[in-house]
């Protein structure tokens, strides 16, 4: 038998690559039964859902994140380019 | 088909740096290596000028070479701090299993599955505070995986670790940082909302 904490490597092995059938299928069986392991596949599901739209915004106007070079470090930067 | 336009690189800094910059941020969350890699990707990308075959944007191309230099500073990083056992094994104060496997404390119900949390400037802030609380193992283990989407055996020449140690360090990084966002996002999100 699996148990939680087992199940919770398998999760993440299973977010990487394909994990062996028969470890699958355990883990499936376990996770219709236990509340916690299967909480904690669709939260880590939605930690990758969330980061993947982050990326996928990055670059349009007006979305995350916001910082801006500071002026000091783009007229360093200006400096360096002139003076290869 | 027309060529996309090229700009002289005393344009590059006003019309490129700030996207560059939070590109590098993202994914090292220090403002002074994010920075001096954004200087070092235009210095390089002077120097590369010839190589630049114009089938991609010129922001395309300048964010390639970002690439190279953020995994370049990874590699850098792992060499200097090497794995440690913490970096693999459970704390046992902090391990959220007994001894025999079972939880002891689960995770707790976040409410639903907010679908838009990654438009929010604040949840993106913890999220950012919590990967810079995991050694730096881990966050970058992460970082590559689910920001760059690398696959585990790129992950590995990058971290010079073994294909078995890095899913331990994954599954490790992923645990810890699923908690810190649950205590200082969800169940206070949860406690505002009730």
């Amino acid at each position: 038998m699996l148990s939680c904490k087992d199940v919770t490597q398998l999760i993440s092995q299973s977010m990487d690559h394909s994990i062996p059938i028969g470890k699958r299928i355990g883990m499936r069986l376990h996770l219709l039964m236990c509340k916690f392991c299967s909480r904690y596949e669709r939260q880590l599901l939605l930690i990758r859902e969330t980061v993947r739209g982050i990326v996928a915004t990055e670059g349009k106007p007006g979305e995350l994140p916001e910082e801006t070079l500071s002026e000091e470090a783009k007229e360093r930067i200006r400096k360096s380019l002139r003076t290869p | 088909m027309a060529k996309p336009a090229n700009h002289d690189p005393s344009e590059w800094v006003d019309r490129y740096g700030d996207y560059l910059f939070r590109y590098a941020m993202l994914r090292l969350r220090d403002r002074s290596a994010a920075e001096d890699l954004v200087q070092e990707t235009f210095l390089a990308g002077i120097k590369e000028r010839r190589s630049f075959s114009g089938n991609s944007s010129e922001s395309t191309w300048l964010v390639g070479i970002l690439k190279h230099k953020i995994a370049d500073h990874f590699r850098h990083q792992a060499r200097e701090a090497p794995l440690e056992d913490n970096d693999l094994r459970d704390q046992p104060d902090s391990s959220p299993f007994d001894g025999s496997g079972h939880w002891t404390s689960g995770p707790t119900d976040w409410g639903g599955n907010p679908a838009d949390l990654y438009r929010e400037k604040k949840f993106l802030d913890q999220l950012t505070k919590c990967l810079s609380g995991l050694s730096p193992n881990h966050a970058n283990a992460f970082t590559l995986r689910e920001i760059e989407g690398a696959d585990t055996g790129e992950i590995c020449k990058v971290l010079n670790v073994t294909e078995t140690n890095l899913w331990v360090i994954l599954h490790r990084a992923r645990m810890l940082l699923r908690r810190c966002l649950e205590t200082n996002w969800f169940e206070r999100s949860a406690k505002k909302g009730s």
